[in-house]
Formats: C-alpha cells, structure tokens, sequence
C-alpha cells in the first residue's frame, strides 16, 4: 500500500541508497576477510618451529624471528610497567583530587593532542629526547611509546573511575578516612577494570607500532635476556616485518610475521571485547 | 599527629598533581623540540625556498631542499584517500547503525576494529605484493608503487576511524527526531538520510578530520608502495614521496643540513597535524552540545 503510493522518484531514491550501503557493507565486509586469508595463506605455511626458536645466520643463511619476538615481549613489558603508574596517577588526579577546570580542561586538551600525533613524529622526537642521550635501544623505543600510550591508559581508567559510585567515597570520608586513603582503598580497586581494558589497547598499539620504533630502538637481531636486551638495540616483530619487505626482499619470512601479528590483533580484540562484556556486567549488577 | 597527617596529604596531593601535568610536559616537550631542531634549517634554506621549492636533491653536489612535492604529495594522497574511504565508510556506518540486525551489527563492528588493530606494516606488506603489481597490470605502467597504490592503501586504513565514530555519532540521535519524520509519511531510508544523518553531522564531519588526520600522519604503509621518488606528484602513477616517508626514507644516513631539513620537515608535519586537531576538537564540541 505505502510501497505503491511513492513517486518514482521516491523510489529510486529509496533502491540508490539501499544499494550502495550494501555494496559498501559488502566491501567493508570483504575487505576484512581478504586481508585475513590472504596473509593467513601466504604466512602460516611459512612459519616452522625452526623459524620461531632461532636467530638469523649469515653462515647458515637462514632466518629465525626469535630475538624479535623477544624485544616485542620486553618492549610491551617495559612500556606497561612505566606507562600504567603514570596514567592511572593522571587519571586519579583529573577525577579525584583537581579542583580546577581550567587546568582539567587543559589536562585533557593535552591528552587528545598526543593521541593525535603520528608515531612517526613520535619517533623523531623519541630519537632526540631517548636515544641521543642513551643510545639506540629498546628501552629508548619504550619510553617514546609510553608517551603514546599514556593518553590511553588516562582515559580508559578515567572512565573506570567515573563509574565508582560518589557514595562510596562519601561512605569512606564519613568514616574518617583522609583523602589518600580513600583513593587507596575506595577509588583504586574501583579502576582495574579501566586499567585491563587500557592495558589490552596499549598491547596491540605497542605490537603494531613500527615508525616510532625504527630510530629509537633500531633494527638488531640478537638474542638477550630482558635487562641486557632493554640495554641493547633490537627490532620488534614490525619492524622485523619492515626490514625483511622492503630491505631484503625476503617476503616469505616478512608473512610468516604478518600471519604471527593478525592472529596476535584478533586475539587482542577478542579479549578487549571479552573484557568490556565482562565489566558491563559486573556493572549492570 | 594531625599536622603530619596533613603534610602526607598535601605531599600526595602534589604528587598526584605532577603525574596529571606529565601529558601537558609531553606536549610541550614535543613541540619545543620539534621548533628548535626544526628552525635552523628553514632558517639557512629560507622559509619560502624550503616550502615552495620544487626540487628535492639533498644528496647532489649543489643540494636542494624545496619540499612542495612532498606537501602536495601529502595533501592529494589524503584528499584521494578521503575521497574513496569517506563515501564507503559513511554508507557502512549509516547501514549497521539504523538497519543492520543486531547481530550484523556486532560481527561487522569486530570485523572493523580488526582493521583498526592491523599494523601497518601489514598493510604495507599485502599492498605490495597485491596492489603495486596489479596496478601495473592492469593500467600497464613500467612501475606499480605509486601515488595510486598510496591513495587505496590509505582509504581501507581510514576506513574503521570513519565508521566507528560514524556509527558513535548516528546511534546518538534521539529516536524521537525519527519516530516524528516515519510518522509525517517518510520513508524508513529517507528518514534515515535526511534527518538522522542531519542530526549527526558534527559527529560524522570529526569522522572524517579524523580520517585526515590518520592518513597524514601514515608512514609505514605509505613507505612501503609509494616508491618513494621525490617526484612532483603530477600523476596517479607517478612514484612520490610524503611528509612522513621523507622524514623517515633519510634519516638513517643524513646528517648536516641535510637531516637538519628532515627535522624542519618534521616540523611542516606537526603544524599540519595540530590545524587538524584544532578542526578535530571544533567538531567534536559542537557533537557534544
């Protein structure tokens, strides 16, 4: 009846619009599982145990990605372990203790201009601030990208914290506790769940970051423990990725990280999701 | 007691405070150092040489710093990626917001943050291998890296920022702005384009700044099928080279003045960037009221 009732116009307007939102659907949709197979396909059958366990020899001419995979662990342990204290400190700070809207304003206005900033500026910067004064490593890698993740980690327990309820607080000050240990004991516990969710969007950053990486912490393939490998230049997994590509042509090697990486950000996700629809609950209750 | 107690608090209160102003010391630092190692070499090429100029050759006898291929480079590949990405995106984002089942919806927005978290180095990878031959298959020019395979290569990976927010900003409109056009006799798709999206417009307008500000500040991907040739980006299959991969593609073996008009470019970059925040943040102020 209304179908019948609509100008041709009308109607061709209405089959214009459905058909290009499905053809964009459509290729949005088969984009993503392109990309999944492609690199899945090419990469995976590259990956052997013997790839994953050594490193690469001139003398055997073969490559292994174990020191990459290494410097990835360290670089995301070194950064997390810097970068929480601060952010969740910042984030106590905006929703606990400043008074001040001005300088919250100012805070935040902050917070979104470095979550703004391409990594590769970061890199620069990185370079001249961390590794003119302590050389190419991974820890200089690690500190220009606690300043990436920094704005992350701020938000992510900023919103935790905003969803503990005033009454708490109110409850704890009515008890005679002072302000510190009402953040200690009401507002801290309050925030895991922002700092998880924080944590997981930091991981894959850090994973996937390259161009922040490449003049800070450099492209060495050695294997070394956690404190010598902090001291000493190392590529991560993409980096590895990009030298291979691009440099050495070696793109066998170069997919076998690829299909490593895709299947470290879907199980990221996976777990970022997981975690949220775990804290909605918990919150709903 | 009661005045040590108080001393502890203010002490922790300081803390605090110091932790909060760390991002402001970020910005600052960032900038600071980016003017001062940025200044000198615009200083010794002259500011309207350095921007203006067209030829690149830092490493010839007589070198030439002139970095408008690299400017415009940056600005056509962005307007190019924005010009393909935009229309897909917002046409998703319309769809998953207001017709898509719920469970379309949930899988699709898994499969868009997977794009989201895809290094891109990986984009660099598969573009090289899919996209650099194909495109000089297909257009059968002698070299496939170029400004085209930058351009499509940055639209897929603007692509999540564009439908997330997207999707943010349409599911926010009152359902009551729809309800009252499906009432007056609309249409369910007219409604949705013609007083949804309306409704939207900030949110969906810092979508696509975001989008800008994404594709301006892509190195990796770009460095890896742009092919990099300081070339005035005259046409779609000319190798050329951005802002961003001309900071990086040198760096590793410049020095003098050479890497000091890396960081100048550098610095180019950053003003870019932060006009675009400055957009962003309008936009977005505006969605909020």
């Amino acid at each position: 009846m209304l179908k019948q009732s609509l100008s041709k116009k009308r109607k061709g307007y209405e089959v214009l619009m459905k058909a290009m939102m499905l053809l964009s659907v459509g290729l949005t949709a088969a984009l993503v599982l392109f990309l999944l197979a492609y690199v899945l396909v090419q990469g995976v059958p590259n990956i052997t145990w013997e790839l994953l366990s050594t490193k690469p020899s001139y003398l055997t001419e073969r490559i292994g990605i174990l020191p990459d995979i290494l410097n990835t662990v360290y670089i995301v342990l070194a950064t997390l372990l810097i970068v929480l204290p601060l952010g969740v400190g910042a984030a106590i700070y905006l929703t606990e203790y400043a008074s001040n809207q001005k300088v919250v304003g100012i805070i935040e206005y902050a917070a979104e201009t470095l979550s703004g900033i391409p990594s590769i500026i970061y890199g620069l910067v990185g370079m001249l601030l961390f590794s003119n004064s302590m050389g190419t490593c991974l820890m200089a890698g690690a500190l220009t990208l606690v300043i990436m993740n920094l704005p992350t980690i701020m938000r992510t327990t900023q919103e935790s914290l905003k969803t503990v309820p005033q009454s708490y607080r109110e409850g704890a000050f009515g008890l005679g506790a002072g302000k510190w240990r009402v953040v200690r004991t009401v507002v801290l516990p309050g925030c895991v769940d922002g700092v998880i969710t924080g944590c997981i969007l930091s991981v894959g950053r850090i994973i996937g970051e390259s161009a922040a990486l490449l003049f800070t912490a450099g492209f060495a393939h050695a294997v070394n423990g956690i404190i010598d490998g902090l001291a000493a230049p190392g590529a991560t997994l993409t980096v590895a990725l990009y030298v291979y590509a691009k440099e050495q042509g070696e793109f066998g090697v170069a997919f076998a990280i690829a299909a490593i990486l895709m299947v470290l950000t879907v199980l990221i996700n996976f777990a970022a999701t997981l975690v949220q629809k775990h804290f909605a609950k918990r919150r709903s209750l | 007691m009661k005045k040590k107690s108080n001393m502890f608090e203010k002490v922790i209160h300081i803390i605090f405070l110091l932790l909060g102003l760390i991002t402001v010391g970020c910005v600052l630092l960032i900038t600071i150092y980016l003017v001062i190692s940025g200044i000198p070499a615009i200083r010794e090429i002259g500011l309207v040489d350095f921007l203006f100029g067209k030829e690149w050759a830092s490493t010839a006898s007589e070198p030439k710093y002139g970095i408008l291929p690299f400017i415009l480079t940056s600005i056509y590949g962005t307007a190019g990626a924005i010009l393909i990405g935009v229309p897909v995106g917002f046409m998703t984002a319309v769809y998953l917001s207001k017709l898509a089942s719920p469970k379309v919806k949930s899988v699709m927005q898994s499969a868009v943050s997977l794009l989201a978290g895809i290094p891109s180095v990986v984009y660099g990878l598969v573009g090289m291998l899919v996209l650099v031959p194909g495109i000089r298959k297909i257009f059968n020019v002698p070299d496939g890296a170029s400004l085209l395979a930058a351009i499509i290569v940055l639209a897929i990976m603007i692509l999540p920022s564009i439908i997330k927010m997207s999707i943010t900003a349409l599911d926010a409109v009152p359902k009551e702005y729809e309800d009252a056009s499906l009432a007056l006799g609309t249409t369910p798709i007219e409604t949705y384009f013609k007083v949804s999206v309306p409704a939207a417009k900030s949110g969906i307008a810092a979508s696509v700044v975001l989008g800008v500000g994404r594709a301006i500040g892509e190195a990796m991907a770009v460095m890896m099928v742009a092919g990099n040739v300081p070339n005035m980006p005259d046409s779609l299959f000319q190798s050329v080279r951005f802002l961003t991969t001309a900071v990086s593609s040198e760096m590793a073996y410049s020095s003098g003045l050479q890497r000091q008009a890396l960081f100048s470019i550098a610095l180019v970059l950053f003003l870019f960037i932060m006009l675009i925040n400055a957009a962003l943040n309008f936009f977005l102020k505006r969605e909020k009221e």
